[in-house]
């Protein structure tokens, strides 16, 4: 412990020794007072208004903030990348790394911002199986780089290539340079989109949200490469993320973006220790910490009835397995691989794990969304291996179901009322809407929305009344058991804060059963009283917060924990740590 | 809605009966449009709308019958050029070509009609079965649309006016003729939209949360699915319209249209006026070809700029003045300081 205090000393050390050299050498980034509006069919709407920001060369600046805040505008008009419609003012002076040229690359035609691009500064996206183009080989994708900015002949061009995926961390470069964006993880694939960037050697990188399509332990290790990218290629790095954690890990400087403006900017260890502005603090006081839902998952354990132990489960699977059969001679995905796990009632079960780990597949066999394949899955007293959907139909009313995405989970054509109707109709509790409306007043009521938002449709909602309103509709039935799928993941961290704590309150007030899934331990720990930890289909480890959180046992559940950023840069470093060391070992 | 996000220069949210006209497929991408699509845009529902009137006032709007030969003064007489009694002079057959332009118009427009009727509701139900249920249903059904696709239309056409009146045929006959061959061509075209859009919409997270609920499937196909399957269909419809004039035109043109005395028939007047062109008499193929032309032209200027405007890609919009002040966030704030039901007014989107 006492080696990774000193390692941050030391950091903070030659932090300082950088801020002293950049104040005599220039910035990278200059934005003085940019503002962009966007013309759309409603009329103009300003994105970003008057921000003025500066980034050092060799400094990670992160530009954080939720949906819309204009985060991610401010990053792109670095490099020119707004759409047609959008409308400039302001500068944003950028300086090649030798110092020798600057431009305003508000004012350069596009021929000169070609130049400018990858040279200057490049850009790395977020969803890295979609930045890269499938039909080509990834050298031949970062070659495209150098060919666009000088002459190079083929094999210098590959030479570059495959010393750039080295030194990204892709192994046997000589040999997969050839290969194409599918043969490669997404992880991976994410290193070779920054090797692209890279490659150009360019005095600032544009990381757009690098690691929110990743799973967490794929993150530590980006993250781990784009400090390398600071220290070893001495890239600046604009960092774009919602996720405080990330902030934490990786920032030397934050801007905290509200409304197209930027409300405070300080360096990172201030800001975490003491956030001057109130729209900060709620921010960072939203963001979920490990460890917080302990207490309260211990009082409702203690305040179970004798006997509940041994009353009979609502959802128990034994031996489950759930195939996908495979296509066109492709072997057959096992989603689900011998999983036993138990959800008594009135107890919530938190269900985590990575993308492709099964833990959707496990909540829509529940739900009857998919097929048993082999082994046992009874809910509600009824078995799903094999079950006939007319048999299953009356069992389907006592489920309720949050989807992922609250845009998608509503017929657009439908208002917010007729939607939440939708399961008292079909199920015979009312004749038509209009006679359910009572009921569906209650019901927005319950989830602390105004009856009026009854009327509306759901494009004319925000994420997290629509979420609200999701979860109004699976409760109408007053089930006995709720399944959420990630039913916060789409949602900006403040507006998830309170739709978890709207969820808790429920739960205890109604006392369903809830099998709540999610990629995010810190979420699940909050609400959960027991946590099932699913990794490739198999269940690895299960117990309470306490047991799985505290004293992990699986060597991926440790894994899994010490990837986890924390929103405190102090106590990250140490993690960081921790995590080097697991890696290594 | 909270006052202080309302975007600028937008006026006040209409009542809901406002809205509701406004909201109807053209009218609502007529007030989106500006510029040179807004330009197309008129004046193809500018020549739609002549046609329209044109066929629904024929009679008031032709000086003369379009089986006329003869008024009170005696025979009209064959290809007599433009003169104060016939306007556009007469054809071979003695009609007077202003009479049978018009007219026209009303065959054109009863073709019209009962093609798209009888295509929508065929295509558009074998669409949804197919894409909804899958399996071996539906690939039957594609590969027999493949098949409809591969026959060369104005061949069918012909065949079926064949089939159903043996090549001659009095008004009905041939304007069935005609429709039920466009028909055929055309229940692929709406299948394959109607299906794909339905097999998108399948995997859309509000029917599974439809099917969770234990809602049937027919509630689901009705309620959930064709309602939002419909989006693209008012522009194949327009552009089918024009196509269905054009094999009308074509049967006419090639001999299998409808009788003089029957119904007015453009593609007929044209085939009639033939040998006519050789001869210096302009007046017979012109003005029947021009309203084909007219009338085509409107048709699918409605439709091409209706679908420039349904995609956000080509759709043109006004421009951000300099200077003007835009003073609405993108996503207007109050999320975090918001109680309950504070949250109004969060991405309003006008689509």
């Amino acid at each position: 412990m006492t080696t990774a205090r000193d390692d941050v000393t030391r950091e903070d050390t030659t932090r300082e020794d950088t801020t002293r050299e950049d104040a005599t050498r220039e910035d990278v980034v200059d934005i003085d007072d940019l503002s962009v509006s966007f013309a759309t069919d409603a009329g103009p709407i300003a994105a970003v208004r008057g921000v003025s920001l500066s980034v050092a060369a060799g400094e990670v600046l992160a530009v954080v903030g939720e949906s819309g805040s204009g985060k991610t505008v401010t990053a792109r008009s670095i490099l020119g990348l707004l759409p047609e419609t959008a409308a400039t003012r302001g500068a944003v002076v950028l300086r090649s790394r030798d110092g020798g040229a600057q431009h305003d690359v508000v004012a350069l035609s596009p021929r000169q911002l070609g130049d400018v691009r990858g040279r200057d500064a490049a850009m790395v996206f977020q969803e890295p199986s979609t930045a890269l183009n499938p039909v080509y080989p990834v050298g031949w994708q970062i070659a495209e780089g150098l060919r666009a900015h000088g002459r190079y002949s083929r094999a210098e061009a590959r030479a570059r290539a495959v010393d750039v995926l080295r030194r990204v961390g892709i192994p046997e470069p000589e040999e997969r340079v050839d290969h194409y964006p599918h043969q490669f993880s997404g992880g991976q694939k994410q290193r070779i989109v920054i090797a692209q960037a890279l490659v150009l050697d360019p005095g600032v990188i544009i990381a757009d949200e690098p690691t929110t399509a990743l799973d967490v332990t794929v993150q530590a290790e980006i993250l781990d490469l784009l400090r390398r990218c600071r220290d070893e290629f001495g890239a600046a790095i604009v960092l774009i993320t919602h996720n405080m954690g990330v902030v934490a890990d990786l920032a030397d400087r934050v801007a905290v973006m509200y409304q197209g403006r930027i409300v405070e900017s300080a360096d990172v260890h201030t800001l975490f220790s003491a956030p001057r502005d109130p729209y900060t603090r709620q921010l960072l006081g939203s963001v979920p910490r490990l460890g917080e839902g302990r207490a309260r998952a211990e009082e409702r354990a203690a305040s179970r009835p004798a006997g509940w132990a041994q009353a009979a489960p609502v959802v128990e699977a034994r031996d489950l397995r759930i195939v996908y059969p495979g296509r066109l001679r492709r072997p057959d995905f096992v989603a689900v691989d011998g999983v036993d796990f138990a959800i008594r009632p009135g107890e919530v079960l938190g269900l985590v794990g990575e993308s492709g780990s099964g833990k959707t597949t496990i909540g829509r066999a529940i739900a009857g969304l998919t097929r048993v394949t082999d082994g046992s899955l009874q809910v509600l007293g009824t078995e799903m291996r094999g079950v006939r959907e007319r048999a299953f139909r009356p069992v389907r009313s006592r489920i309720g179901f949050v989807f992922q995405d609250p845009a998608s989970s509503f017929n657009p054509l439908l208002t917010i009322a007729e939607a939440v109707a939708e399961p008292l109709v079909v199920n015979g509790r009312a004749d038509d809407p209009r006679a359910a409306r009572g009921r569906v007043d209650e019901l927005l009521e319950a989830v602390q929305l105004p009856r009026s938002v009854g009327d509306r449709f759901p494009h004319e909602l925000s994420g997290g009344q629509r979420q609200r309103s999701s979860l109004a509709r699976a409760l109408a039935l007053d089930p006995e058991l709720l399944i959420a799928d990630e039913p916060t993941s789409a949602l900006d961290v403040s507006v998830q804060a309170r739709v978890l704590e709207l969820f808790a309150g429920l739960q205890r007030r109604l006392g369903f059963a809830c099998l709540f899934i999610s990629h995010d331990l810190a979420v699940v720990d909050s609400l959960a009283d027991r946590i099932a930890v699913l990794y490739r289909g198999r269940l690895v480890e299960e117990g309470t917060g306490a047991q799985v959180l505290g004293a992990p046992q699986h060597p991926y559940t440790q894994r899994l924990l010490a990837s986890l950023p924390v929103p405190d840069p102090g106590e990250q470093a140490r993690r960081r740590a921790a995590w080097e060391q697991l890696r290594d070992a | 809605m909270a006052t202080a996000t309302a975007p600028v220069g937008q006026p006040p949210r209409a009542d809901p009966a406002r809205r509701g006209w406004r909201r109807l497929p053209v009218v609502h991408q007529l007030r989106q449009s500006v510029g040179l699509q807004r330009g197309m845009l008129v004046t193809g529902l500018v020549l739609t709308g002549v046609f329209l009137l044109t066929a629904a006032f024929a009679p008031l709007l032709a000086p003369y019958g379009y089986n006329q030969l003869r008024d009170a003064d005696g025979a009209f007489g064959a290809q007599e050029p433009p003169s104060a009694e016939h306007w556009l002079g007469t054809i071979v057959g003695g009609y007077d070509v202003l009479s049978r332009v018009v007219y026209g118009s009303r065959t054109a427009l009863m073709v019209i009609v009962v093609a798209i009727v009888l295509s929508l509701f065929a295509g558009v139900l074998l669409g949804l079965v197919s894409g909804y249920f899958g399996g071996w249903l539906d690939r039957v059904l594609v590969v027999v649309c493949d098949a409809v696709y591969a026959f060369p239309s104005l061949l069918l056409a012909i065949v079926m006016a064949i089939v159903i009146s043996g090549g001659q045929s009095s008004l009905w006959g041939g304007v069935l003729a005609a429709a039920i061959s466009i028909t055929v061509v055309f229940i692929p075209q709406y299948f394959r939209v109607v299906r794909a859009e339905t097999v998108r919409i399948k995997a859309e997270a509000y029917v599974e949360s439809a099917r969770v609920v234990g809602a049937g499937h027919w509630r689901i196909m009705t309620r959930h699915v064709l309602r939002n399957a419909t989006r693209t269909l008012p522009l194949i419809l327009t552009l089918n319209a024009s196509e269905a004039i054009l094999t009308l035109a074509g049967l006419g043109f090639l001999g299998f249209g409808i009788e003089p005395t029957a119904a007015a028939e453009w593609g007929f007047d044209l085939n009639k006026s033939l040998p006519d062109v050789t001869s210096g008499i302009w007046w017979t193929s012109i003005f029947p070809g021009l309203a084909i032309v007219l009338v085509v032209l409107g048709l699918t200027l409605v439709g091409e700029s209706l679908n420039d405007l349904a995609d956000p890609r080509l759709r043109s919009r006004r421009a951000v003045a300099s200077g003007e002040a835009a003073e609405t966030p993108v996503v207007p704030g109050g999320a975090l300081d918001a109680g309950p039901g504070g949250l109004d007014g969060i991405e309003e989107t006008h689509r």
